[in-house]
């Protein structure tokens, strides 16, 4: 695929609107724009119930320049497959004007690992062929930062506070990416904003796909993981050098899906010494400052390195880099 | 007057007989989940889609909540969208009824009454619709499979009404009506598919006065299902309201075109006998085939006895109902669900306050029946009109709320009064045990 350049961005029409009311910082608008840019056909967006539905769509405004709905929490791909499915029927029936029209279904990462895990399996199952994008800034933080399973080990959240007993989350992140490989569906990736060409490329991928894709974008937020509203694309990148959030794609080649490790992970792997200690992506965030304060807590710290090389190490397997 | 079209008799139960009519509208998405006793609609209609029969899109979705939610999405992106379930999945879906009708998607959906748990019961009753009966949908209640066949052709017509446009729930009673072989006139595909008419779209006001189309379409991005809060959330409640007001005209309208070309018309109410009755029960599915039958029996007693089914439950007809009763000296309003802890049930309660200040009212009594199948035999429903005919003569109305065919008073675990223990007593084998 060509490479996308920074003109062609700017020249494309926007499709989330400016004025929306995401915070300064926020990673969804981002990520968001960048997908839908990604899309050479119209885009049908399908929301689940969360801080980018609640922000850009207050009524009477909208921040929707596609045709876009939300009906609730737990039912994004549920959604999505009913407007997938009535499009085939009206494009059999020959009263629809487009040939071909995407499918975007939007959630966080509540309405996806958590209470919206259901119907995301179930559509995937059925294989609807719609683009599943998970923004996962790893707490419910629409309702004010509770955990989620996407929450990492030891983060400090309003239902997983640090306190003098138990130092926040005591489980690690669920590994979605890889249960949605296990779908078998035509395209799964990881995504973040601050490799934004590989996020694109992946987006138009994912829209080319011929079955369900799902795209895991990696999705600061300034409130809740309390971080400088400037620091969002560093830690994007950070979370890439760390190998706490590894860039890989994984597609359905002679029915068997193959994972294939993203060009910025894939320079870490050849060179093992360009991973960056978990620590300096750690210390940027306070949702992880009981680890640094009043004392260094040495013994949590390495937890969490071991988890992320560990996680790593799969990965490197699965994408044949071992 | 237009002629009646030539019909065939098939023999169907009510769940076939749902899927029939549902093959011949042909929709555009059909989303169900399998429910027991609703698993004959999306069996047969499976078939359909596999034998080329309809041009469905069939998704076989893994739950009820999925199951409207992809209603919702398929309504929204222009199509007609169909679903079927009962009793646990209609609890399911119950956060996505809402959603359905406050969107005002024209959504048609089978519910086959089934009990609701705890204790788990598959039987009929309305446990599961009553339920539902404030989530703006509009509940149609048949008392027969022809009648579930000729109301989901016309639930197509009231829910896609441009002063309704709202989502519709045509009852039917599990197993009595779902899996009971009857009868069943069928008009032809052709003059189903034109009594129902292509889908259109409606054409609604965005908030800077512009108009648009009401659909997920690329040409008219519409943003649906938006936030909505303290300064426009009241106003769409009440058109909602309206909305459902309106469908009171509606479904009467459409009722009696769907007569002038079967000879089978419909309304909000039928009464059977109410002319000159003194004397009558109300009751909603098919409970009321018994009812009729026994009001024929009363009759030839010399009884003038009546029956007034409520076909439709919302919208409720309240005026319709006021003046089908007004010359009633007692009647008996049944309710095959409980409200816990009202006074008497949904139906009751309705009906009650719709002569709140009438001035000429009956005596109205309550019966719980029916409750997860429970049987409702010819003479048990003979007791009720006994009892009514008694309470006119005396004019006492005695126990307002009341129980029919329940057995009460046995001395069985049933009706043993708990007693309290600790967690240590169970250490203890205070109460026995192992």
């Amino acid at each position: 695929m060509s490479i996308i350049k920074p003109k062609d961005l700017a020249l494309t029409e926007e499709k989330l609107a400016p004025g929306h009311r995401l915070c300064p910082g926020c990673g969804e608008p981002t990520t968001v724009k960048l997908v839908l840019k990604a899309s050479d056909e119209p885009v049908i967006v399908c929301s689940a119930t969360g801080c980018l539905e609640v922000s850009t769509s207050i009524y009477p405004y909208t921040s929707w320049n596609v045709p876009w709905i939300h009906s609730a929490f737990e039912n994004a791909a549920a959604t999505a497959s009913g407007v997938e499915a009535a499009i085939k029927a009206l494009k059999r029936s020959g009263v629809y004007k487009y040939d071909k029209v995407n499918v975007l279904a939007v959630a966080g990462d509540g309405g996806t690992y958590d209470i919206g895990f259901q119907a995301l399996s179930g559509a995937f199952e059925r294989y609807h062929k719609i683009v599943y994008l998970l923004l996962d800034n790893e707490a419910y933080m629409n309702t004010g930062i509770q955990r989620s399973g996407g929450t990492p080990s030891y983060a400090s959240t309003t239902t997983s506070p640090d306190g003098k007993v138990i130092p926040g989350k005591l489980q690690t992140k669920k590994q979605i990416s890889r249960i949605m490989v296990e779908h078998e569906p035509a395209y799964v990736a990881t995504i973040s904003a601050a490799y934004w060409q590989d996020l694109m490329q992946k987006s138009k991928k994912a829209f080319a796909a011929d079955g369900p894709a799902f795209l895991h974008s990696f999705t600061p937020c300034p409130r809740g993981w309390r971080h400088a509203d400037n620091l969002s694309i560093e830690l994007c990148k950070l979370a890439v050098q760390t190998c706490i959030f590894p860039l890989w794609e994984a597609e359905k080649s002679d029915g068997k899906m193959v994972y294939k490790l993203s060009a910025p992970s894939k320079q870490i792997a050849k060179n093992p010494d360009k991973k960056k200690p978990i620590v300096e992506y750690l210390k940027l965030q306070g949702r992880y400052r009981h680890l640094f304060k009043p004392e260094e807590k040495t013994e949590l710290i390495k937890q969490i390195q071991d988890w992320v090389d560990t996680e790593w190490n799969i990965i490197l397997e699965r994408c044949g880099e071992k | 007057m237009s002629k009646i079209v030539k019909q065939e008799m098939m023999g169907m139960n009510g769940d076939t007989a749902c899927a029939y009519a549902v093959k011949q509208c042909n929709p555009e998405v059909v989303a169900a989940y399998p429910i027991t006793p609703q698993t004959i609609i999306v069996e047969v209609f499976s078939e359909y889609v596999a034998n080329g029969e309809v041009t469905t899109e069939f998704i076989p979705v893994e739950s009820e909540h999925s199951a409207m939610s992809t209603s919702i999405g398929a309504a929204a992106a222009g199509a007609r969208a169909y679903t079927a379930s009962a009793s646990q999945g209609l609890a399911l879906m119950y956060e996505m009824l809402y959603i359905a009708s406050g969107l005002r998607l024209p959504i048609v959906m089978t519910c086959v009454n089934r009990a609701l748990s705890a204790p788990i019961n598959i039987h009929g009753d309305h446990s599961d619709a009553m339920g539902a009966r404030d989530s703006g949908w509009l509940q149609l209640y048949c008392e027969n499979s022809q009648e579930a066949y000729d109301t989901i052709i016309q639930a197509w017509r009231i829910a896609e009404h441009k002063d309704v446009l709202l989502p519709v729930m045509v009852n039917i009673d599990g197993f009595i009506l779902s899996h009971t072989l009857e009868n069943v006139s069928v008009i032809p595909d052709d003059a189903v598919k034109k009594f129902i008419g292509e889908k259109k779209i409606p054409v609604v006001k965005k908030p800077n006065g512009e108009l648009t189309p009401y659909i997920l379409h690329p040409d008219y991005p519409a943003s649906i299902g938006a936030i909505d809060l303290q300064d426009y959330y009241f106003e769409h409640k009440r058109q909602q309201a309206e909305a459902m007001n309106n469908a009171l005209k509606v479904i009467k309208e459409i009722g009696e075109e769907y007569g002038e070309l079967t000879g089978r018309t419909y309304g909000l109410i039928d009464p059977y006998m109410m002319d000159d009755a003194e004397i009558a029960i109300i009751v909603m599915g098919s409970t009321a085939g018994t009812a009729k039958y026994v009001a024929d029996l009363m009759r030839n007693k010399g009884v003038k006895a009546g029956v007034l089914r409520v076909r439709s439950f919302r919208p409720f007809p309240r005026d319709d109902i006021v003046k089908a009763l007004k010359n009633i000296k007692a009647c008996a309003v049944l309710d095959r669900s409980m409200s816990f802890g009202s006074y008497g049930g949904p139906l009751f309660t309705e009906i009650r306050s719709s002569f709140c200040y009438e001035c000429d009212k009956p005596i109205i009594v309550n019966y719980y029946y029916g409750l997860g199948g429970r049987d409702a035999p010819p003479n048990l429903l003979d007791n009720v009109f006994n009892e009514l005919k008694n309470i006119a003569e005396t004019g006492k109305t005695g126990e307002e709320i009341r129980y029919l065919g329940l057995r009460e008073g046995e001395k069985d675990a049933v009706n043993y009064k708990a007693e309290l223990v600790s967690f240590k007593d169970l250490n203890t084998g205070k109460i026995g045990g192992k």
